[in-house]
């Protein structure tokens, strides 16, 4: 309320603390300063004491940002000339950060770092690191989308495999809502993810002409809409969003669903927060594919990336850090500390703890198979927001049953007038 | 000659007052409608050749938008309620203090002030944890009391009556002290006067108290209103404008717009139309309180 000049004295104060200290850290070439978010932030501290004794007269100074404010940050820091040296990015955002010329071309300390090995990264990942053609960043960790379900539920309507593709998951969810399921499949109204990864599983991109205008109206987008709409019409998906899940996991152990689409951190929330008798009766499987009888289709390639930035004046020395994160030991001690999932298959092949491989894990295996074939969204900066209105117009059109070619249409004029810009901006650009 | 060099001491005197007033209020309100008729976005932050004059096209933009008029709804509800509910909290306790039977009246003084001196943030986490669904204190006492626990922040009807609870709860301490010395203000022989015509004490306030502080109440009334239509923070904090953007207000939305997305140029012009509701809300409550005091005389 009335303390928005509050807020905004707070902001400057911020910036002017940010570039004080910017001043300070360049002043020296032994400090790298670096940021990470959320729970990555905490964990690096352990992880680079490595980096430290390898590199003795180095200092890293991590600096934490929650994950719910970090975009912000970024651009602000870009705007206050406070950019840290390296930091942690979301894939998402490196069109972003590369459109506005924050961050640093990486094709040559690539080509100079032999360890780093493009070839054992999963591609489709790997691939979210390019913007128009340049390597802007490193995968760090990756995320991508698959289901989780109750195989003691889908064994008990007779289905001893998880689906593989679309027709067989329809056919597990009648038999489960027949039942006793009566709502078999959890699809939260606010998060895009499982929508979008079904739009990527088609052929034809969500952009068209270079990510000048929305290719929602295409055939793709068209029965991955009409596939994720079923699921509401049907009554296989309650008509709710994730605020309205008291608790999920509770949930999920109660029966209340049998399929959830979500990421890599939910393993270690089952495993945590399902009472014993349960852990037998969930598992992972790559998402089913629209193809009937070709087997699982694609996923978002999602996760978090290395960068370095233009403004840095140390940048040997954080090249030194990101060659350091990215060695397939250290991403497996990174794993153990907070179960994101490694990009080099390489790491995937190390022996953990109990002397198995991440790759031989019970419910880490179905990411190593969806990783293979994973798909970057559209690389234009715009893409968060045009996710985001894309899941508007789906929540929309499942809880008022609108028609899919009215939503197409819709949401195509709005994302084309988010990409007036760029529009404008790629025209001029060709003359 | 001496009225000149008067005019002339008194500008010397005013003057630094308005530099800084021309430096950090004028200029940047120009700048913020110089750039509402742009669109400034990351793209013109990288390269200021990326930047075009727009005209109208914000406002327009703005004013089409459906999560405008969701915000605008918001912000009026939380308005609408929070501000009678404001107001006639910090003028009962104003009169509980300085009733005659009060006792402790420091200490009570200083409890009820004390929300507006602790810091927004810091007490909206520990509202957060207060009105938490499973472990919150509220909803204990709920359950005390053999009634259902409310999602208070989680569902999409009770999280701007949360807001609004935690608003008037934070604010109504201020008014408070500016309705005390008020108070304090009106003659005591009044009362007298009233007391000798067997007046109860309801007639004393309708009649003798209220008439009194209505100068008072406007000024209370405008700012609590300005300061009302400017909510943030509260939703930044509790619920980051969720559930279902029931708690989106006008502020955050511009904050979004400008901070998020970094279109500052749509970001300027919603806080120019805000500003515009605001002005024009606040010269409505001056007119009807005008035309009050007219009937009256």
């Amino acid at each position: 309320m009335a303390d928005s000049t509050a807020w905004t004295r707070r902001t400057w104060l911020g910036a002017a603390a940010a570039l004080g200290t910017a001043g300070c850290s360049t002043s020296d070439d032994r400090t790298i300063r670096f940021w990470a978010m959320g729970r990555e932030g905490e964990v690096a501290l352990e992880l680079l004491a490595g980096f430290e004794r390898e590199n003795p007269g180095l200092r890293v100074r991590i600096e934490q940002l929650p994950w719910t404010a970090a975009h912000e940050k970024l651009l602000t820091a870009f705007a206050g000339d406070a950019t840290p040296d390296v930091a942690q990015m979301g894939n998402t955002w490196l069109p972003e950060m590369a459109a506005l010329g924050a961050i640093e071309p990486l094709q040559a300390w690539i080509d100079a770092t032999p360890s780093i090995q493009p070839q054992d990264h999963y591609t489709g990942i790997w691939q979210t690191n390019r913007v128009d053609a340049v390597q802007v960043g490193v995968p760090w960790y990756v995320d991508t989308r698959l289901i989780f379900y109750r195989r003691d539920l889908l064994q008990q309507v007779g289905f001893a495999e998880p689906p593989t593709d679309w027709a067989q998951w329809q056919r597990s969810m009648a038999a489960l809502k027949a039942g006793p399921v009566a709502t078999p499949i959890l699809l939260p109204t606010n998060e895009f993810e499982p929508l979008l990864a079904l739009a990527l599983q088609q052929d034809g991109d969500l952009l068209r002409e270079g990510g000048r205008r929305g290719n929602f109206s295409g055939t793709g987008f068209r029965r991955a809409l009409q596939f994720y709409l079923e699921l509401f019409q049907r009554g296989y998906a309650p008509g709710i969003n994730n605020n309205q899940v008291a608790n999920l996991w509770q949930e999920f152990g109660r029966g209340s669903f049998a399929f959830y689409i979500s990421g890599p951190w939910n393993i270690g929330e089952f495993k945590r927060r399902l009472p014993p008798p349960l852990q037998d009766a969930w598992a992972t499987a790559p998402l089913p594919g629209p193809r009937p009888g070709q087997g699982p289709g694609a996923s978002v390639a999602g996760g978090a990336s290395l960068v370095l930035f233009k403004r840095s004046r140390v940048k040997a020395q954080a090249w030194k850090l990101v060659e350091y994160l990215t060695r397939p030991a250290v991403q497996l001690e990174f794993y153990r500390l907070t179960g994101n999932l490694p990009p080099r298959r390489s790491t995937w092949a190390l022996p953990l703890a109990g002397g198995t491989t991440l790759a031989e894990d019970r419910h880490a295996r179905a990411f190593a198979r969806q990783l293979e074939f994973v798909r970057p969204a559209p690389a234009v900066p715009e893409w968060e927001r045009i996710a985001q209105e894309m899941q508007l117009f789906a929540a929309r059109a499942a809880h008022e049953q609108g028609s899919i070619e009215t939503t197409v249409r819709a949401l195509d004029a709005r994302v084309d007038t988010i990409l007036e810009k760029r529009r404008w901006m790629l025209d001029r650009a060709a003359g | 000659m001496a009225s000149q060099r008067n005019s002339l001491a008194a500008w010397g005197f005013v003057a630094p007052a308005l530099v800084l007033i021309a430096l950090f209020f004028a200029l940047p309100v120009f700048a913020g409608l110089v750039l509402s008729l742009t669109d400034f976005d990351i793209y013109a932050l990288a390269d200021l050749k990326n930047l075009r004059f727009v005209g109208l096209d914000n406002y327009l933009h703005v004013l089409q938008l459906p999560l405008f008029w969701t915000a605008l709804g918001n912000t009026a509800y939380f308005v609408v309620l929070g501000v009678p509910l404001s107001i006639a909290v910090s003028l009962a306790c104003a009169v509980l203090l300085q009733s005659k039977l009060a006792r402790f009246k420091p200490l009570f003084r200083t409890a009820l002030f004390a929300p507006v001196v602790t810091t927004l943030v810091a007490v909206a986490v520990i509202w957060r944890y207060l009105f938490h669904v499973k472990y919150g204190l509220v909803n204990h006492a709920l359950l005390g009391l053999g009634l259902n626990p409310i999602d208070w922040l989680g569902d999409p009807h009770w999280a701007m009556p949360t807001i609004i609870l935690f608003a008037v709860w934070k604010n109504f301490g201020g008014n408070m002290i500016i309705f005390i010395a008020a108070l304090q203000a009106i003659p005591e022989d009044l009362y007298e006067a009233g007391r000798l015509d067997s007046a109860g004490p309801w007639a004393l306030f309708r009649h003798i108290t209220l008439p009194a502080l209505a100068p008072t109440l406007l000024m209370v009334s405008i700012l609590t209103m300005a300061g009302y239509f400017q909510l943030f923070a509260e939703p930044y904090v509790m619920t980051q404008g969720g559930p279902l953007q029931s708690t989106v207000s006008v502020l955050y939305l511009m904050y979004d717009e400008g901070f998020k997305w970094w279109n500052l140029g749509s970001a300027s012009a919603v806080a120019f139309v805000l500003f515009l509701i605001i002005v024009s809300l606040t010269r409505g409550l001056m007119w009807l309180a005008a035309r009050a005091s007219r009937d009256q005389a």
